[in-house]
């Protein structure tokens, strides 16, 4: 195509690899043809760094601070999986109290993770004020965790063999009052997000991905539900207290009585899972046990039983965005002999390809924020035309969107 | 694929359905069960070292039995050879009952080459193109050759997975305790913190210790102790990021 230096669509639109808002940055190659993308590619790994590589090389008890560090948002879910890979080697028995309390943090990481992500989703649309309220709404549960942990990211709570904080009796009062604030709000929220026209004009039947395509891309967790694949890890393999809890799968056609695969149902999904994440707090509570909450308090004692482990196993948990899968093997040695991480967005990105094709240059941020990357936004768009590159900026990009919105509002 | 026309199995069912069809090329076969919580609820999974050759058939096998989830493929460098670990779970959908089956193949390091198994599970080739960048097994009739994480000009034939001399060489990695600030750039507009007092008596001491960084004011160290608890409030409230994984 360079060499005809054709004016004619289709053109090649770089973008990225550095997005202010999509914290992993990312390079996407988009074939435009007018306003429609035609094809589709992306290139991560901008943000590599060798997490696995060094985990080889500490022992267990320091890699589970190191988890904490794959994701600000996921901070529970990967410590959460690894420790579960590493009990399963070493046949390390979790107290029962230490299961309920990974359990809530892993709720309440849900709530705020889900939350963040509609504010953006709205952001995206260009209905800030519904993001500003999302994101004032999230702010409950970051409190919250921090109550229970002490930090608001690198919560440091889940460690080989339990938790090492216990939940005392008094901040049960606070908790309950944070629950009911996200009751009393969670009907406020369905409402403005998914009884609204703007929304609804922007999100319905955009970004579609089919059942069969959900499944044969591999895809996980609220991705994979708004496409009508009943998969959760909570449920499928319960693990820390799920076992005891009684819930379902949030799926779209619950709300809307049908199953698209769109945007829209991808924010369904996740409202509901807020929903849902509240009613599972208040059942651990209520079930909770007495007891301790770790295996082995002593550190030399803890790293002795890793040392003294053989065996492969793999910890599987339901992040907010879907399976977070580990795999381990240990050799009687200070350190996993291999450590594999398998973050939710790496099973997710692959239904991209699928949800741009064939969707407007205006959509773009909404789509490819829509399996929640973390979040999503666009940073700069290089338009090569005659070998000349011009550039559109994140701004432009958004401009675009906000622009559509009111289009079609005026319509 | 459809959610109405599978049966369920149990682990050991399917472990049998495998042996029964690939005989002796099932090289090895065991079936866990690892329980959590308080009810002790029951997680099944199936451990399945197979022969390379018929990898792409138990692949096929297994979605005759249900369409599976391919969680992800790893890859283990074990000296002589190489173990590559395919994670697939079937039964999801069906609270309790899902199984966890891991085929498990070993390819010699000489030759490292496992069939491709994209055609079938189309979301294979992402976890596929990692294991031909990070550990260096060759995926054949891989639709998509290139790389996935590592930088366009990360050195050829250096795999971060293997234990090996292909493995990353000592001059490739950067200890980021030996790194020290870049000189390119303006102080920090705090005083770096003074180092810990061993000795109550001797405060001048410390004091020409604690300037490693010069600055334009200078302070007494008495000072710049009362400021210290504030610069530590500072850093603590650490900006919230949304790092992926």
């Amino acid at each position: 195509m360079n060499e005809n230096k054709s004016k004619k669509a289709p053109y090649t639109i770089p973008i990225g690899p550095t997005h202010p808002a999509l914290k992993e940055p990312i390079l996407f190659t988009f074939k435009i043809n007018g306003e429609v993308v035609e094809e589709v590619d992306f290139a991560p790994g901008k943000a590599h760094r060798g997490i696995e590589w060094m985990g080889m090389r500490r022992n267990p008890v320091q890699i589970v601070h190191l988890t904490d560090r794959i994701c600000g948002i996921c901070g529970v879910s990967h410590t959460f999986a690894f420790a579960r890979a590493v009990e399963q080697i070493a046949d390390i028995e979790v107290p029962d109290r230490a299961h309920y309390i990974r359990t809530i943090l892993a709720e309440f990481e849900r709530i705020q993770s889900h939350l963040l992500w509609a504010g953006v989703a709205a952001h995206e649309l260009g209905f800030d004020t519904l993001f500003n309220l999302a994101w004032r709404v999230r702010e409950e549960s970051m409190d919250l965790i921090e109550l229970l942990t002490g930090n608001r990211v690198n919560y440091a709570i889940v460690q080989v063999g339990g938790v090492r904080r216990d939940i005392e009796e008094e901040k049960f009062a606070r908790i309950e009052e944070g629950l009911q604030y996200y009751e009393n709000v969670a009907g406020k929220l369905l409402k403005l997000f998914l009884h609204d026209k703007t929304i609804n004009m922007r999100c319905r039947d955009c970004g579609l991905l089919t059942k069969e395509a959900a499944l044969g891309l591999c895809t996980v967790g609220p991705t994979a539900r708004a496409s009508g694949v009943r998969m959760d890890v909570r449920l499928d393999s319960p693990y820390g207290a799920y076992g005891e809890l009684d819930f379902d799968y949030a799926m779209p056609d619950l709300y809307c009585g049908e199953t698209r695969g769109d945007v829209y149902d991808r924010i369904v999904v996740r409202l509901l899972e807020v929903v849902q994440s509240v009613d599972l707090i208040r059942q651990c509570i209520k079930q909770m046990p007495e007891g301790e909450t770790l295996w082995e308090t002593k550190m030399p004692k803890l790293l002795a039983a890793c040392k003294k482990a053989e065996g492969e196993a793999v910890g599987r948990v339901e992040a907010p965005r879907g399976e977070c899968l580990h795999y381990v093997r240990m050799n009687k040695s200070d350190s996993p002999y291999m450590w594999k991480v398998k973050a939710s967005t790496y099973s997710n990105q692959l239904s991209w390809l699928e949800m741009l094709k064939g969707e407007q240059i205006a959509d773009i941020p909404i789509i490819v924020a829509s399996i929640d990357p973390c979040m999503s936004c666009t940073d700069r768009v290089a338009v090569v035309r005659d070998g000349k590159p011009d550039i559109y900026s994140k701004e432009y990009l958004h401009r675009m969107s906000v622009e559509k919105t009111r289009r079609l509002m005026n319509d | 694929m459809t959610d109405t026309a599978r049966k369920l199995m149990t682990a050991e069912e399917v472990a049998e359905r495998f042996a029964s069809k690939f005989g002796d090329r099932i090289i090895s076969s065991e079936t866990k069960h690892w329980c959590e919580g308080v009810k002790k609820t029951p997680v099944n999974s199936v451990w399945l070292r197979i022969d390379t050759g018929i990898l792409h058939d138990a692949i096929a096998e297994l979605i005759s039995i249900d369409y599976p989830h391919l969680g992800v493929i790893s890859a283990v460098d074990m000296e002589e050879k190489i173990d590559v670990l395919y994670h697939l779970t079937v039964f999801f959908g069906s609270k309790g009952s899902e199984i966890t089956v891991n085929f498990m193949v070993s390819v010699p390091k000489e030759n490292p080459v496992v069939p491709t198994i994209s055609d079938l599970i189309p979301g294979a080739v992402y976890s596929e193109r990692e294991k031909q960048e990070m550990i260096g097994v060759k995926v054949e009739g891989i639709p998509d050759e290139r790389g996935l994480f590592l930088p366009e000009d990360f050195p050829e034939g250096v795999y971060p997975w293997r234990k090996d001399e292909a493995g990353i060489p000592e001059g490739m990695i950067k200890d980021l305790w030996a790194v020290g600030r870049p000189e390119d750039r303006p102080n920090p507009p705090v005083k770096p913190k003074p180092e810990k007092k061993k000795s109550v008596d001797k405060p001048e001491k410390k004091a020409e210790k604690e300037t490693p960084v010069e600055k334009g004011e200078s302070k007494s160290p008495e000072e710049e102790k009362v400021k210290e608890p504030e610069t530590h409030a500072g850093d603590a409230r650490a900006e919230e990021v949304k790092g992926d994984e």
